[in-house]
């Protein structure tokens, strides 16, 4: 069996993802508008075919802290939330970082703060971004702008987050988990066997004393200058990160003068906009990071250098335009638009922002 | 007689195992993890497990342990160590997986995650060492801490009507379908350490049988928390502590002991021991 295209939810995208391309466990705990991917994995039971566990765990704590311990064990594990549920995780995810441990994690936004709304926002990205958790660390962080991104971004995620031995996320939101579109869909892979792990993962506690000696996983090391080394370690691992995974797409930029920068759902919607814009002569582009830690400095740098004013689109109050504004190092005035507490923006009020910014 | 003239095998009477490593453990004299550590790695050892084993440590006076035992071990965050041990124990059901906690860290910040483990059945080892007291903060009130004793943050004794009551969490545990055995033992003598070997082997072998959570509750002092000496906290421990917390199994092969039974039955009335404590 090749390539097979289906129908489906951003959401389910994301569990039949895992199942097809070999993750070894997935552990999660309810909550709106992400259900539907521990849902699609029970309903599925991969746990008869490929092997992956599937559990739903008693809170996003201890999900997340699954999560921590299989993937100590060199196994490819992951967990998905919204936004309170993945707040609870951030104290996991820093233990995770701290531990250098690959794992994936999905968020798929819903308004705040607080208990908020469970209606679709990108309110999330300072905590997904920035760290998020106590401690100097990054979450590399993805975002999906289709169901078929939701899809690809599981095994990108993962190699991601192999490559670096660091958590990586992807930052969803209410609209790409919950709409249903086309997605191409890989033949099943193998899960890796223990042999591979042991070969592959030598930091992995597998339990085999591999090479002899015991392997111990763990975020604690008590003297201050130990710890230091250990925090180089992992910003030597971010520098590399940003120069070799910063990833973005730009579109309709090489005749622009106005430039859209947004990401995920709002990426989509600024697409309608520029059709608006152009009709009327505006000639606005758009760069749509795909990768929101590492930012795509260099490319908002290079294309929005060239722009007379930059609009930062989101759904939040203003959280991206920050990386925007340093990319460009303020040398192009950049504005914000956004909805935020669960409000979608139309493409209508996109390219009215837009007209009052070229005014 | 010279040194050489000594070391032989047939004068050997006491060696330190393999599994533990040749290194100075930080605990304080008298305390019970050092004895504890001593009878998990002899039991890994005695059941040649060293290379199939996963031990997870928790936060609190043991989380060092891994510098200890020479096995896999993953260090958990507060509380998550049953977590832990369940997400490594489904995806590698080949291993042996223990847990090993003190009483701030499962009955206090990780009583959701032992409750759901022990409900969940997962077919691990969890080794609780209950000491009443938080040890390496400096000795504050633990949920276990006894009606009226003095802590750091309960200076004038613990008093259930503010801080709470004492909290017997295993014998909880023991009526969790998902438990196979649970036991409350103590290592202050070597009569007593001998019996908590033989039920920490057999919470080890039960891993085999796929049949749910092993739980060994192990009694045992904090003779720096306490402010005592290690002698004054084991008499002590054996007057107050182990009047509330008695020793013996209360579940086995999945089965309540008839005491256990018993002993539940009187869980609405007061205490003897809290009572004389709370007097003082």
């Amino acid at each position: 069996m090749a390539k097979e295209l289906k129908l489906m939810k951003g959401n389910q995208a994301i569990a039949e993802a895992a199942i097809r391309m070999g993750c070894d466990g997935y552990f999660g705990y309810p909550i709106t508008p992400q259900s539907e991917v521990l849902e699609h994995l029970m309903a599925e039971r991969p746990y008869l075919t490929t092997g992956m566990v599937v559990l739903q765990a008693e809170s996003e704590l201890a999900s997340i802290n699954m999560v921590y311990a299989g993937a100590s064990t060199g196994k490819r594990v992951m967990t998905s939330s919204s936004s309170p549920g993945f707040s609870l995780m951030q104290e996991g995810l820093s233990y995770i970082a701290g531990a250098e441990l690959p794992a994936l994690c999905v968020n798929v936004v819903r308004g705040g703060p607080g208990l908020g709304t469970i209606q679709p926002s990108q309110s999330d990205y300072f905590q997904t971004t920035k760290g998020g958790g106590h401690g100097d660390y990054r979450l590399i962080t993805l975002a999906p702008a289709s169901v078929q991104e939701m899809y690809d971004f599981v095994e990108l995620g993962f190699d991601l987050a192999f490559k670096y031995r660091n958590p990586a996320a992807i930052l969803s939101d209410g609209v790409i988990g919950q709409v249903m579109e086309k997605v191409m869909v890989d033949d099943y892979k193998p899960r890796w066997t223990n042999e591979y792990i042991e070969e592959h993962c030598p930091w992995a506690a597998t339990g085999h004393r591999a090479g002899g000696k015991s392997t111990i996983v763990t975020s604690l090391e008590l003297e201050a200058l130990k710890q230091e080394a250990i925090n180089e370690r992992i910003q030597a691992k971010y520098r590399k990160c940003e120069e070799e995974d910063a990833r973005h797409e730009a579109i309709q930029c090489d005749d622009a003068e106005y430039l859209f920068v947004a990401y995920g759902s709002a990426a989509r919607i600024c697409m309608k906009a520029m059709e608006l814009a152009r009709a009327e002569g505006i000639k606005v582009g758009l760069v749509r990071p795909i990768t929101l830690w590492p930012f795509p400095t260099k490319a908002v740098a290079e294309i929005g250098g060239r722009m007379k004013k930059i609009l930062s689109v989101e759904m939040n109050a203003g959280q991206m335009i920050e990386d925007v504004k340093l990319a460009v190092n303020c040398n192009v005035p950049v504005e914000h638009y956004g909805r935020y507490g669960g409000v979608i923006p139309t493409p209508v009020e996109i390219f009215e922002a837009l007209k009052k910014m070229v005014k | 007689m010279t040194r050489e003239d000594i070391i032989k095998p047939e004068n050997l009477v006491y060696k330190r195992t393999s599994v533990l490593k040749d290194a100075t453990m930080h605990y304080c004299p008298g305390c019970g993890h050092g004895t504890v550590h001593r009878i998990i790695a002899e039991v890994i050892e005695e059941m040649g497990i060293q290379d199939n084993v996963v031990g997870i440590s928790p936060v609190g006076c043991s989380v060092l342990a891994y510098n200890y035992f020479d096995v896999d071990f993953v260090e958990a965050a507060h509380g998550r160590a049953p977590a832990c041990a369940s997400a490594i124990k489904r995806l590698r059901p080949e291993t042996f997986v223990f847990s090993y906690q003190g009483d701030g860290d499962l009955a206090s910040i990780g009583c959701a995650e032992v409750m759901h483990a022990c409900n969940r059945g997962e077919n691990i080892t969890m080794i609780f060492i209950n000491n009443g007291i938080y040890g390496m903060t400096g000795g504050q009130m633990a949920p276990t801490t006894l009606e009226g004793m003095e802590t750091v943050t309960c200076p004038y004794g613990r008093d259930p009507e503010i801080m709470g009551h004492t909290m017997r969490l295993t014998e909880a545990l023991a009526q969790l379908p998902g438990t196979y055995y649970v036991t409350r033992q103590a290592v202050y003598t070597p009569a007593l350490a001998r019996k908590c070997k033989k039920a920490i082997r057999q919470a080890f072998e039960n891993q085999k049988l796929n049949k749910g959570v092993s739980f060994v509750e192990v009694t045992s002092n904090c003779n720096s928390g306490w402010k005592m000496t290690a002698v004054q906290a084991n008499k002590w421990m054996e007057e107050n502590t182990l009047k509330y917390f008695p020793l013996g199994d209360m579940k086995v092969n999945g089965k309540f002991d008839p005491k256990f039974i018993e002993r539940i039955a009187t869980f609405d009335q007061p205490n003897e021991t809290l009572y004389s404590l709370r007097k003082k």
